[in-house]
């Protein structure tokens, strides 16, 4: 049964390893904006062909 | 025809309805800015800009001279966040960002200009945070290029001043809560072992690990987590407040104290988890208080407005330069240029100044002035460049000294006794009592209980669930009034707000609009011809008054003028071929001759704006208008008057006396050419006699008013753009909602009382465990919890209740 303070110390070094994320994560700023990145991972990275995107805000345009 | 369907378009750019067509790649645009940014992210492969929103910019209006100030070294140094040389970081407080398109065009400022590194947004805060090469971009072409597609920053005297303290503080509730939620977590798996099994042979083996490892993690708890709770409760005690924190310092305490001793001496188990939970869910209720609205100040003074630099003419050959405000000295010679706001009192000297006091006393209708006359700071000039000779530097300004006024550093919240200290006062002398008597009944009885009970009742009677009552109210509250536009400080203005029993009003701009829409023509009838010029001249012009009166004006037809001129500060000018228009002040439109026509009457004229007109230099009259007061006005003053003395305070003269009378219900004081210190004078006068103010304001002269008043509110026609330092500020188009946002904040006042009453129960029931010995942590550790959601899901549902009430009255 002495595996229990293997176990235990294992859990212990497993929560201490989040809880310094967290602290870091809090550190570094992430706390302070928690609105803008949940709109910022929504825009596509790159626009795959500008003229495709040109036309159809045209037609979106003519459309309306 | 033509006309409607021009007046249905909107503009692709920005939505404004577009007034003067631009027709571009197949979208209309409504002015040339509008179409330029379209052009700048069109060209640059940003159009995705427009997939995100419909309509999603802000038209730009730009002046280049009104940034040359950063090219001032001592002030772009200022502004820079970093700067080594080769890389400058600098953030702006961008007021427009108002959409996900905003963030997105920010966000790729980079494609716009390589010298740009990096852009980030803070969207609740509207700030971005830009890292650029110097070398290929000054600081100036970077605001330039921002403000050309329509983000123009907002950079006042306080962006010097870095503010990184108040992020520290927001910053230490996480890390104190999150210890807290971590210690508590781990806490509990390790108690909960022995919640069932006592007698087992391999917890008694390894029992002594787990409680020391509690141990370990109750240390941070109470050292680091729950540490505010007894610095606060000592300096409650060392100025005579029992507040609510004294008996959670207590019981953390004693929680603390007894579970140590308890495993040090091989006792019992402890109640480490109860004492863990306990600071977590206070801590949980802070933070849920804390609701802010970050991308409202409510600390602003004038510093907020007014401009970083001006410009300065020095030696005999007139050089222009730009200099800090604050080295302004007494003397000095400054050019004041068209949309400029005059930081300091200053006697003009040359050109006409047109002053627009809206930012000190809510009153938007230009003033004008002629050279040797007295300026004030505050105004902003409109119309053509000013020279002016400074009488006052910044500090010293008959505006700004009223911020020296000690109740701008005085503290509100300090003297304000809230319902939970009131309460805690009267609980922690009862749960004393009871501890003392409990323990001398078993001193008498069984001696060796009598530690165990005097501590347990102290633990069990821990107003967890009282201190969480009023934080998830009134934060609850405070989200359902921001969502009604009425943003408040914190929480505990809600309870000012239920104790008021006087509301003082400013008059101009908080009960009336300040766009002035009652419009009266007094003068000659004009023929068709003539209405159509006018109208087709009044198109073409972009002042705040064209504009006003145009949208008032009957359309039948409408003719291009073939000449336009707008005078700035004057008036227009615009012809036919066979026909002339003027158009504005008195002295433009009628020239020394005075031919003829309507006289008007010069002390009407002095309380309202008018536009004179002539035709063919024939003066025809004149077009008056009037502030016209806010929607429901007459309601909001019956319903408040029913239970609370009015009164209105004005910086004006009693011009407006009568109308006011005839419009409120009687008994209403009315005081006015108040000056603003004055009024605060007024306001600290009627505190004097015992009574709560709040007072209602919206203009810098208010400053003093609100912040001596116990609830001041800013009324503000553009949350985003301007209010004084107050306690609250709200959308203009809500006032007539007042009077239920003031019976909301009784309602809450009521659901606390509630939730006292009910935490109490919970108290009884665990005190009949304590008192008689029999608290077993197990016991303690469910009850802790169990009253503390209890009580947060009643205050959450109470509050959603009442809350709805306000939206449902809305409507009806």
């Amino acid at each position: 049964m002495t595996i229990i303070y293997l176990l235990l110390s294992i859990s212990v070094i497993v929560a201490l390893v989040f809880f310094i994320a967290f602290i870091i994560s809090v550190k570094k700023g992430q706390y302070d904006d928690v609105y803008t990145p949940s709109v910022r991972m929504l825009f596509e990275d790159e626009l795959v062909k500008p003229e495709s995107g040109k036309n159809q805000s045209l037609n979106k345009v003519k459309s309306s | 025809m033509i006309e409607n369907s021009m007046e249905n378009r909107s503009c692709f750019h920005c939505g404004d309805p577009c007034e003067e067509l631009i027709l571009h790649e197949g979208k209309y645009f409504c002015c040339s800015g509008c179409k330029t940014v379209y052009d700048i992210l069109n060209s640059s492969d940003l159009s995705y800009y427009y997939e995100l929103e419909k309509t999603p910019g802000i038209s730009p209006k730009i002046k280049e001279s009104k940034f040359d100030f950063l090219e001032n070294p001592e002030i772009s140094e200022k502004l820079l966040e970093f700067d080594d040389g080769k890389r400058q970081i600098v953030s702006f407080m961008i007021p427009s960002i108002h959409c996900s398109s905003c963030i997105w065009i920010l966000e790729n400022l980079k494609k716009l200009h390589p010298a740009v590194n990096n852009s980030q947004v803070d969207f609740p805060r509207k700030t971005i945070r830009i890292s650029f090469s110097n070398q290929d971009l000054s600081l100036k072409e970077l605001v330039l290029m921002l403000a050309r597609i329509g983000y123009e920053p907002s950079i006042a005297l306080d962006s010097m001043e870095k503010n990184e303290k108040k992020e520290q503080v927001g910053r230490s509730l996480i890390y104190r809560l999150g210890i807290a939620g971590f210690a508590f977590g781990n806490i509990m798996f390790l108690s909960f072992p022995e919640y069932f099994e006592m007698n087992e042979f391999w917890l008694e083996r390894f029992k002594h690990v787990f409680r020391w490892l509690m141990f370990a993690f109750s240390l941070p708890v109470v050292f680091y987590s729950g540490w505010g709770y007894f610095t606060s409760a000592y300096k409650g005690l060392r100025s005579g407040i029992l507040n609510i924190d004294v008996p959670i310092a207590l019981g953390i305490a004693v929680l603390f104290i007894r579970s140590s001793a308890e495993i040090i001496l091989d006792l019992g188990t402890g109640f480490f988890d109860s004492l863990s939970g306990l600071v977590f869910f206070l801590l949980l209720g802070k933070f849920f208080q804390q609701k802010t609205y970050s991308f409202l100040s409510f600390e602003r003074d004038y510093k907020s407005y007014f401009p970083i630099a001006v410009t300065r003419l020095t030696g005999d050959s007139q050089q222009e330069e730009q200099v800090p405000v604050y080295k302004i000295e007494e003397g000095d010679r400054v050019i004041i240029r068209n949309e400029e706001l005059i930081p300091m009192d200053c006697v003009v000297l040359q050109g006409e100044a047109n002053i627009d006091y809206s930012f000190v006393t809510g009153e938007a209708e230009a003033v004008a002035k002629k050279s040797g006359d007295k300026l004030f700071a505050g105004g902003r000039q409109q119309g053509g460049i000013i020279e002016v000779e400074v009488l006052k530097p910044v500090q010293q300004s008959y505006l700004t000294q009223l911020w020296s006024d000690e109740v701008f550093s005085k503290d509100k919240r300090s003297t304000f006794q809230s319902l939970t200290d009131g309460i805690s006062r009267r609980f922690t002398f009862a749960v004393l009592s009871i501890a003392f008597i409990a323990t001398l009944f078993w001193l008498l009885y069984d001696p060796s209980k009598a530690l165990n009970v005097f501590t347990a009742v102290l633990i069990i009677a821990c107003p967890c669930a009282i201190a969480l009552a009023a934080p998830f109210t009134l934060g609850n509250l405070l989200r359902i009034f921001g969502k009604k536009q009425l943003y408040l400080k914190d929480a505990s203005v809600i309870e000012q707000m239920a104790k008021i029993d006087t509301i003082v009003f400013d008059k101009t701009g908080t009960l009336t609009t300040s766009q002035k829409d009652k419009i009266t023509y007094e003068g000659l009838e004009l023929t068709e011809e003539e209405l159509s010029l006018l109208n087709g001249s009044l198109r073409a012009s972009n002042h705040p008054l064209s504009r006003s009166l145009y949208s008032i004006l009957k359309k039948n037809q409408i003719t291009v003028p073939e000449k336009f001129e707008e005078i700035t500060g004057s008036g227009l000018q615009t012809s036919l071929p066979d026909m002339s228009l003027k158009l504005g002040s008195k002295g433009f439109v009628k020239p020394v001759v005075q031919t003829g026509g309507v006289l008007v009457d010069e002390e009407e004229m002095s309380n309202n704006t008018s536009v004179h007109l002539s035709f063919n230099d024939q003066y025809k009259g004149c077009f008056s208008f009037q502030n016209s007061y806010r929607e429901g006005l007459t309601k909001v003053f019956e319903e408040l008057g029913a239970t609370r003395e009015l009164i209105i305070l004005s910086g004006d003269n009693s011009g407006e006396k009568e109308r006011l009378e005839a419009l409120l219900p009687s008994g209403i004081k009315m005081f006015f050419d108040q000056k603003p210190a004055d009024k605060l004078q007024f306001i600290s006068e009627l505190q004097k006699q015992g009574k709560k103010v709040m007072m209602v304001g919206d203009g810098l002269n208010d400053a003093g008013a609100l912040a001596q008043s116990d609830v001041g509110i800013a009324i503000s026609e553009d949350i985003n753009v301007f209010s004084p330092a107050c306690d609250g500020i709200m959308a203009a188009k809500q006032f007539f909602k007042l009077p239920r946002f003031m019976e909301l904040s009784n309602q809450a006042i009521r659901v606390i009382r509630w939730s006292f009453l009910l935490s109490l129960c919970y108290n009884l029931v665990g005190l009949g465990f304590a008192v008689t010995g029999q608290l077993m942590p197990v016991v303690a550790a469910i009850l802790m919890p169990l009253s503390s959601i209890s009580i947060v899901a009643f205050t959450s549902l109470a509050t959603q209740l009442i809350g709805k009430k306000l939206g449902d009255k809305k409507q009806s």
